[in-house]
């Protein structure tokens, strides 16, 4: 449920799907009636290089054009960025951070000395390399994030999934990203 | 007559490239010759696909460079055909003398070009230093806002440029990557109403009509007819100011989004406004509104029409305003201001009550465009309205200091 204004950044590596992750996520809030906007900060892309998208989901027109500073959650879809880069940055008191990692979720509050947002720890790259048979772990992370966010029910985002990607991807493919979804819907802690 | 508007619409999640490319494949031009440029490839990919796809009959041209698709849409558009390219940047500067030739023949293509900015160093973002650099090549030029904004005016430049009062290409203008590359929503027409909206293209001449065959570009020297031609353009670009009116209210009624020179935003009762292109505009509305809400009377204007420049209505929307900011994504070496700001001041020179003016340059190279800049912006205005002067004409927004 969208009911303001939600401002979500997400950090990851190139060839994560940061990218992807953040228009799906539009896509399907937008297919729910709300208005949407995903763009991701362009360079020279690399893979492996740190990346950042974005994405605002609201319930009225959205009239922002700039990257955002202030997220109300941060997704890291690469546990290595948590040394590297300050992901937390400008993160909202009242907050989230979800993270990819093996760690608990204690250990990510420790390691980047957070006091208010909720944290949130799921392992996305070994649900993925599971269900799918590569680490690519933005399915899981939207899946994980409906979760410890109600922005939309599983199913909404699944449904979407397989509306998106049906013609484009192998049953095997489809089915694997679907199983990581609901996998990291269910397995992301806050402990 | 309008066309009878449809109550329900499906809103699509698209980037500003893909909003011009399902906005082409409707329009479904006879001829396209693209040559891919960053941020404007996804466009050009979008049409090959089409073609490859065969969901349109257009012929497409697989060029090697932008100086000969603007070269081949002027051979297709003089055989009258209904033509179309796009570029960005490197691109439009490499067709310039080009842009000239399309203008100067009366030939109505249409043009996406995604603003990016110009070498060096080089850069791939937004800014509009690229098509203001071709502002008197005699093309009409319209920026857009968004996605929704660039769908929009692709459709509506296909009926400017080919009126028979205007017959002038058209360029219509969307931000690189900050539009581009965004996806967000919009809501798009249904195939047979685009096709309706743009009706079959009639040319007046055509070089394949050899039952009334015509010269096409040749010499006209020290006694021929050269000054009288420019003259025709300079008033073929007067009459594209009503037609852009005409078309913007046609499309309208069509899909309940009304067009005109610009958009005025709380200028009813502003005493300081700024005047600004593109997406900044959407930001600047925002900050605008957080204005208000404090009970500042400020305003905005959002151009849309940079060629024809809307002087006379521009200066009117703003008479009651003490004090403009005028935002450039572009700067003019030596201009004491930015390009924007010097034909908004200008306009404003023969006003009644003529308001100052300041210059404020901003996101060159991509460089963010905030909130905080805007508000900075309207900070220096109160500060002249207050004292009746301005001490800084040109300022910078976002430059790093040091």
């Amino acid at each position: 449920m969208v009911d303001k204004m939600v401002e979500i950044r997400w950090h990851g590596r190139g060839g994560q799907g940061a990218a992807t992750a953040g228009r799906l996520l539009a896509e399907a809030t937008l297919e729910r009636g709300f208005y949407a906007q995903a763009f991701a900060e362009f360079g020279p892309e690399r893979r492996g290089a740190p990346v950042q998208a974005y994405v605002r989901l609201s319930p009225k027109v959205i009239r922002a054009y700039y990257g955002i500073t202030n997220p109300d959650i941060v997704v890291v879809l690469d546990p290595t960025l948590l040394s590297a880069v300050n992901v937390a940055q400008g993160l909202a008191a009242n907050g989230t951070i979800l993270v990819n990692t093996r760690l608990s979720a204690q250990l990510v509050r420790e390691k980047l000395g957070l006091e208010g947002p909720e944290v949130f720890a799921v392992d996305a790259s070994g649900i993925a390399q599971q269900c799918i048979g590569v680490a690519i772990p933005n399915t899981a992370m939207i899946g994980a994030l409906v979760k410890v966010k109600k922005l939309l029910e599983l199913e909404d985002i699944l449904d979407y999934y397989c509306e998106a990607f049906s013609s484009r991807y192998s049953q095997r493919m489809l089915e694997g990203n679907l199983n990581a979804m609901r996998r990291a819907h269910g397995e992301v802690r806050s402990q | 007559m309008p066309i009878q508007t449809k109550v329900e619409r499906r809103v699509s999640a698209v980037t500003g490239n893909q909003a011009l490319s399902r906005a082409v494949r409707q329009i479904d031009p006879d001829v396209a010759a693209v040559y891919p440029i960053t941020p404007q490839t996804d466009v050009a990919e979008g049409l090959a696909t089409f073609v490859a796809d065969g969901m349109i009959n257009t012929v497409l041209v697989p060029v090697e460079s932008e100086h000969s698709a603007m070269s081949a849409c002027i051979g297709a558009a003089a055989a009258g055909a209904r033509a179309f390219t796009a570029t960005s940047s490197q691109g439009l500067a490499y067709m310039f003398e080009v842009l000239y030739v399309a203008a100067g023949l009366r030939l109505p293509i249409v043009m996406a070009n995604v603003n990016r900015s110009l070498s060096a160093p080089i850069n791939i973002h937004c800014d509009h230093s690229d098509s203001f650099g071709a502002r008197d090549s005699g093309w009409v030029q319209l920026y857009s806002e968004n996605a929704q904004q660039a769908y929009d005016n692709l459709i509506q430049a296909v009926r400017i440029a080919e009126h028979s009062k205007v017959l002038l290409p058209v360029m219509v203008n969307v931000d690189g990557f900050i539009v581009s590359h965004a996806a967000e929503s919009a809501v798009l027409l249904d195939d047979e109403e685009v096709r309706q909206f743009i009706g079959e293209y009639t040319p007046r001449f055509s070089l394949l009509d050899v039952d009334h065959p015509i010269t096409v570009g040749p010499f006209d020297g020290l006694h021929g007819y050269f000054f009288e031609f420019k003259a025709a353009q300079v008033e073929a670009m007067a009459n594209a100011k009503q037609v852009i009116l005409d078309v913007g209210k046609e499309y309208g009624a069509l899909s309940g989004r009304t067009y005109g020179f610009f958009e005025e935003y709380g200028l009813d009762d502003a005493d300081t406004a700024i005047v600004v292109v593109g997406s900044a505009a959407a930001t600047c509305s925002s900050v605008v509104d957080e204005m208000r809400a404090q009970g500042m009377p400020v305003g905005l204007l959002k151009l849309r029409s940079f060629r024809p420049f809307p002087a006379e209505e521009l200066a009117d929307a703003l008479k009651y305003v003490k004090a403009v900011g005028v935002l450039d994504r572009a700067v003019s070496p030596g201009l004491a201001g930015g390009p924007l700001f010097a034909e908004v001041k200008s306009a404003l020179f023969d006003a009644d009550a003529r308001p100052k003016v300041a210059s404020f340059v901003y996101g060159l190279g991509g460089r963010e465009f905030r909130p905080e800049h805007a508000r900075e912006a309207f900070a220096s205005l109160f500060e002249i309205k207050k004292t009746g002067y301005v001490n800084d004409l040109v300022s910078y927004l976002g430059i790093r200091k040091g």
